[in-house]
């Protein structure tokens, strides 16, 4: 009994002991990738409906992404190009055109859902974009949880200000709130499920809520990913848009 | 009595000239602004339920309650079902479904990329059915400037002056981005089929104008719209219009449900709405100012025409004239003084509401504005401008003789015998 109550005291030391950057860290070793190819699926809860929309992206580092998306039909061959800061649009035949998009843009809703552009094609570490300070403990989704606010080190990061409930076990971002510079509550969001592949957990369900849109939220799923695959590099070019 | 009376305004030109002359110039300028406020403010509803209002529009309560923002977001579904039911209710009036929407024009480059970009206020009309009147209510055939009408699905119409801006000519490709109403991007290429002179700063800034069914398809709204506006036969009458959304709302409406349908009349519309009633106002403010101020000067010259025929009211009073009786035959005088002034005020009024009638241009002025209003103003001749000039006229007449014939009750018979002796 003794060594029991010894080793939960030094396992709670360990935990408290860990430091912010170290947590960020952590999250970052789940959801940073250098490479991957996604298969996703957003359920968008508007007003009035929800509409389903797949797609496929393939991802390199923080700054290459190409989304296509799969269906509905009326969305089908539609294409995202992100390359640093600047999204390209690309419609297929018959209208056959590229359309950029950047600066306030990219905060604008995808496909009407309450992920913006810069949340889509987001892979950016947590680590280089913010400054973090260790809350609290709170047990959140019946998960032991560390409550982190994160502060933006640089003006371009999407959100200033993050409120972040990170699963001790797992390392993941569970439960979220995302601040604009005047503390606005922007977005909120939560990871329903999660799945654990080549030694990292990743999140399987999320649900996002643009907090100023008066939709119902919009949930994400990761359908399948690969990470470290091969991808050519001509994905990434305006030219390998239209292929 | 009033052929005696009649003859002494006639004969003695002292007792009548001037007051028949202010009663002239004030009923002329009364009956010139009624017209010209009333067409002004007829112009301005005229030409914002075209583009606009409707006399009536049916729209969901989400979209009524952002009006401003063009929420397709809030349209109304079941459009074609929604029209019959309509049809059936209010089988006078005909329906017209319209779609506004933001956006950008952009023009591509051999590459398909922007060459050219310019926002655009879009608004979708039905212009390609057979029994469709939209282009004639919008008056889009004679401000049509260059190309032509849209004959095929895929063909746009621009402002003349924006199309200009984007150095596009008709035949050329147009790419529309706007969003769906569930808010997904909308890339659209359009022919250019012509360009328009709307008349309207607002309009002719960056108006696009496309197809009912091409908006439909672009913005993800089969079998929707965003507003279906209503027409009565005639010009608007707001009793009319009251009526038919109270019918319409009593049968349809929702209060708790964001996608009710809701009836509105240009009442309803605030920033039309209280400009009809500022117009209302004014006419009614004009009136009552130039009958306030022709009755001070009419006290006035009424007090001179009292001290002029001192002696005359003397003689009566002493001769044994009932003091009621020389007031009575005073107010009645002044009655056909008014009555005369206000014919002679009134027609030479109707001279010139006639030519207001013709229209003033005042597009130079306009050059700037983002208000949806016609560059052309004219006047209007109602029934109402035939009589409306005998209200000041009579009243301002009688008022100043009222005031001014008081001094006859003051005088003491004792004294008049003095007065005339001296």
């Amino acid at each position: 009994m003794k060594k029991l109550i010894l080793l939960i005291i030094i396992f709670s030391t360990i935990s408290l002991a860990q430091t912010a950057e170290e947590i960020l860290q952590k999250i970052d070793d789940n959801m940073v990738f250098k490479k991957a190819i996604t298969t996703t699926k957003m359920i968008i809860h508007g007003r009035s409906r929800s509409r389903t929309i797949e797609a496929k992206s393939w991802g390199k580092g923080s700054e290459l992404a190409l989304v296509e998306y799969l269906s509905p039909a009326r969305e089908k061959g539609k294409k995202m190009l992100k390359t640093e800061d600047k999204i390209w649009i690309y419609t297929p035949e018959p209208t056959d055109r590229i359309i950029t998009i950047s600066g306030h843009l990219m905060r604008q809703s995808v496909m009407g859902s309450d992920l913006s552009y810069e949340d889509i094609t987001d892979n950016s570490s947590m680590l280089d974009n913010y400054n973090a300070s260790l809350q609290s403990d709170e047990i959140i989704m019946e998960r032991n949880c560390w409550v982190l606010e994160l502060i933006a080190k640089e003006k371009k990061v999407s959100y200033y200000k993050r409120k972040i409930w990170v699963d001790k076990e797992r390392n993941l971002a569970i439960k979220e709130e995302r601040f604009a510079k005047s503390g606005k509550l922007l977005k909120t969001t939560e990871i329903l499920d999660m799945f654990f592949q080549d030694n990292r957990w990743f999140p399987k369900h999320m649900k996002f809520k643009d907090v100023l849109s008066k939709g119902k939220g919009t949930e994400y799923f990761i359908e399948s990913i690969v990470f470290d695959a091969d991808i050519p590099e001509h994905y990434f070019t305006k030219a390998g848009l239209k292929r | 009595m009033i052929k005696f009376l009649l003859k002494g305004i006639i004969r003695d030109h002292h007792r009548s000239l001037f007051p028949v002359m202010i009663v002239a110039i004030g009923v002329t300028i009364t009956v010139v602004l009624h017209s010209w406020i009333t067409g002004v403010f007829g112009d301005i509803v005229e030409f914002s339920s075209k583009f606009n209002t409707g006399h009536v529009r049916v729209i969901t309560k989400g979209y009524a309650d952002n009006l401003n923002q063009m929420p397709n977001d809030f349209a109304l579904e079941d459009v074609e079902t929604n029209i019959k039911n309509l049809q059936i209710l209010f089988p006078e009036m005909t329906w017209a479904k319209r779609i506004k929407f933001g956006g950008l024009i952009d023009i591509a480059d051999e590459f398909g990329e922007t060459k050219v970009q310019g926002p655009a206020v879009g608004m979708a009309i039905d212009m390609l059915s057979k029994d469709s009147k939209e282009l004639e209510r919008l008056n889009i055939p004679k401000s049509l400037k260059r190309g032509s009408l849209p004959k095929n699905p895929g063909e746009l119409l621009l402002s003349d002056q924006f199309a200009k801006k984007l150095s596009i000519s008709p035949g050329e490709t147009v790419t529309i981005i706007t969003s769906t109403m569930y808010g997904s991007m909308a890339i659209e290429n359009f022919i250019l089929a012509g360009t328009v002179e709307f008349g309207s700063a607002a309009m002719d800034n960056g108006a696009v104008i496309v197809d009912i069914a091409d908006a439909q398809i672009m913005l993800n709204m089969e079998d929707a719209t965003g507003e279906l506006l209503g027409y009565f036969p005639k010009n608007y009458d707001a009793e009319k219009a009251l009526q038919t959304k109270v019918v319409f709302n009593k049968k349809y409406f929702i209060k708790d449900d964001d996608f009710s349908p809701v009836m509105m009349t240009i009442h309803d519309d605030g920033f039309l709405g209280e400009y009809i009633q500022m117009g209302e106002s004014m006419v009614g403010t004009v009136t009552v100012v130039f009958l306030l101020i022709m009755s001070i000067v009419l006290w006035n010259s009424g007090l001179l025409g009292a001290l002029r025929r001192y002696g005359e009211v003397g003689v009566r009073l002493a001769i044994g004239e009932a003091k009621n009786h020389i007031y009575f035959a005073m107010i009645m005088e002044s009655i056909m003084i008014g009555v005369i002034g206000s014919i002679v005020g009134t027609g030479i009024g109707l001279i010139f509401a006639f030519w207001l009638e013709q229209g003033i241009d005042i597009g130079a002025m306009m050059k700037n504005s983002t208000m949806m209003m016609p560059s052309v103003f004219r006047g209007q001749i109602t029934t109402e401008t035939y009589y409306i000039g005998f209200l000041p006229g009579i009243l301002s007449t009688v008022l100043g003789t009222l005031l001014s014939g008081i001094g006859i009750y003051k005088r003491q018979t004792a004294e008049l015998f003095k007065e005339l002796e001296a």
